[in-house]
């Protein structure tokens, strides 16, 4: 516990270095609540937060059920099976995220004839390329588990998705929730990226205040931060989901 | 089930493991409510036996047939002979993450597909049977090595098999604890259960064993009665490893 103060103090003592800036060339008036356009304006920053968050969250889920379903044929005893597994976590790993968010925007369309807006563009694109990401990481999870737990589940003649389900996944989730953690930490910054194709999440939301406005340094501090809260959030989510697993098992 | 027939029946299974042959031409018969020992130096093959029994390992030649199912790679007989076949490792193999009770009710809940109720009550008969009644609320790791190793019996009987495989289930136990595990399973086989050991506690096989089995080099060397192999065991081999093992 005493490991986190420290942390907690530089963090506080950084805020008021950044924000003395306000008496040069800072102008923290655009942002400033005190005023009826600063109020306006940070309300027009956060409101960017309902997108980011739900896109990520989205995003999330959807690459870690996609990621299990690759995952599960890279684990098993046949060629092919495998192969595919390789071939989808090589190519979707190979594509750039920004790539892959413009080229499903305007690339897919086309392809399909369907129209998607730009929130489900963004996750689809966004779960695509974490889902290879995510294939790896329970991958190497399943394979850590012992070989013991898959011959006794046989023993007690469990189906494959039984064993899987009420064994194996388990203690594998419990094992990779640090590295689901760091994927989440990496899906909400890269959420940012969807601001490209228009998407009025965080970063979209400051670039339209920015040109109107004409105060990037501070706007930008104010977007900064605002990642800097989530993640920390979510950085404190997940290490409380560790310590209760740990702690279900004793 | 007809009594003449062989309740197990192995016939010439061979199994490579690469280059190493894990076993040659294995050939053995096991009735309804017989119990085998098998002995023999490590490498020679009694674990890949036993291990082939439910296809843990698969065997390559050879057949066998359980109850009259044949084991091989049709997915229905498989399931089928595993339902009939519990088994017991060294390692205990407990599933760490679930109590004693959710250890012993999965399988009889997700496979036998009883209610939550009756899979309780059969689980908690089973556990008193194996002594340990009071430890059902607990995780594995708060157990010691004799207790885990009871829950695993107990988690083997709660899918009311009819055939007992039992993989060194005492050579990772602490000396003191190898007999509390010894007596549930000398209490077993006096309840009639087709039992297949292997093990090198030959007080316990003395005890039980209607049948013995030496294998060497992935054959069985000697096969005999409790009596004729402990006094004049035909060869050598199986002579001189009694003599090593029953020095002390």
């Amino acid at each position: 516990m005493f490991v986190k103060r420290p942390k907690r103090k530089i963090l506080v003592l950084a805020l008021p270095v950044l924000l003395s800036g306000c008496s040069g060339d800072w102008g923290w008036y655009v942002v400033d609540p005190t005023t009826p356009t600063g109020l306006t304006n940070l309300k027009f920053l956060l409101s960017g937060l309902y997108y980011t968050v739900s896109l990520s969250l989205i995003a999330i889920l959807i690459s870690v059920f996609v990621g299990l379903l690759v995952a599960l044929p890279g684990l098993s005893q046949k060629r092919y099976l495998r192969r595919i597994n390789r071939v989808y976590v090589e190519l979707v790993r190979a594509i750039p995220i920004l790539v892959l968010i413009l080229w499903v925007y305007y690339g897919l369309p086309q392809v399909t004839g369907l129209s998607i807006g730009v929130f489900w563009a963004g996750v689809i694109a966004l779960a695509l390329s974490d889902s290879a990401f995510q294939a790896e990481i329970f991958r190497a999870g399943i394979q850590s588990i012992d070989k013991g737990q898959y011959e006794a589940s046989h023993s007690i003649s469990l189906s494959y998705p039984d064993m899987m389900r009420f064994v194996i996944l388990p203690q594998a989730i419990k094992r990779i929730l640090p590295a689901l953690g760091n994927q989440l930490v990496y899906m909400l910054k890269m959420s940012s990226l969807v601001s490209v194709i228009g998407m009025q999440e965080l970063t979209r939301k400051a670039n339209e205040l920015v040109v109107s406005e004409y105060r990037p340094l501070e706007i930008y501090t104010i977007l900064v931060l605002e990642y800097l809260v989530l993640i920390l959030i979510v950085s404190a989510g997940v290490r409380w989901l560790e310590r209760k697993m740990k702690t279900d098992e004793r | 089930m007809q009594s003449d027939s062989p309740l197990i029946k192995l016939d010439a299974v061979s199994k490579h493991f690469g280059e190493f042959q894990a076993l040659k031409q294995v050939s053995l018969e096991v009735g309804l409510g017989e119990k085998v020992v098998i002995c023999g130096p490590s490498g020679s093959g009694k674990s890949t036996l036993i291990r082939c029994v439910n296809r843990l390992e698969a065997h390559e030649s050879g057949t066998i047939v359980i109850d009259g199912i044949e084991l091989n790679e049709s997915p229905q007989n498989l399931r089928q002979i595993r339902a009939k076949v519990g088994m017991v490792f060294q390692q205990f193999n407990l599933f760490p993450h679930l109590t004693v009770l959710e250890n012993l009710m999965l399988g009889p809940v997700r496979a036998r597909k009883l209610p939550r109720e009756q899979a309780r009550e059969t689980a908690l008969n089973y556990l008193g049977r194996v002594r340990i009644p009071e430890q059902a609320d607990k995780y594995p790791r708060q157990l010691s090595g004799g207790q885990q190793q009871r829950v695993a019996i107990a988690r083997s009987l709660c899918m009311e098999p009819e055939i007992l495989l039992f993989d060194e289930p005492t050579s990772a136990l602490d000396p003191e604890m190898i007999n509390e595990v010894l007596d549930v399973m000398v209490e077993l086989a006096d309840s009639g259960m087709t039992m297949i050991c292997v093990t090198h506690e030959m007080g316990f096989a003395k005890k039980v064993a209607d049948k013995m089995v030496f294998m060497d080099h992935g054959e069985i060397v000697e096969e005999a009665t409790p009596d004729k192999f402990f006094s004049a065991p035909d060869s050598p081999r199986c002579q001189d490893f009694l003599e090593k093992i029953l020095h002390h």
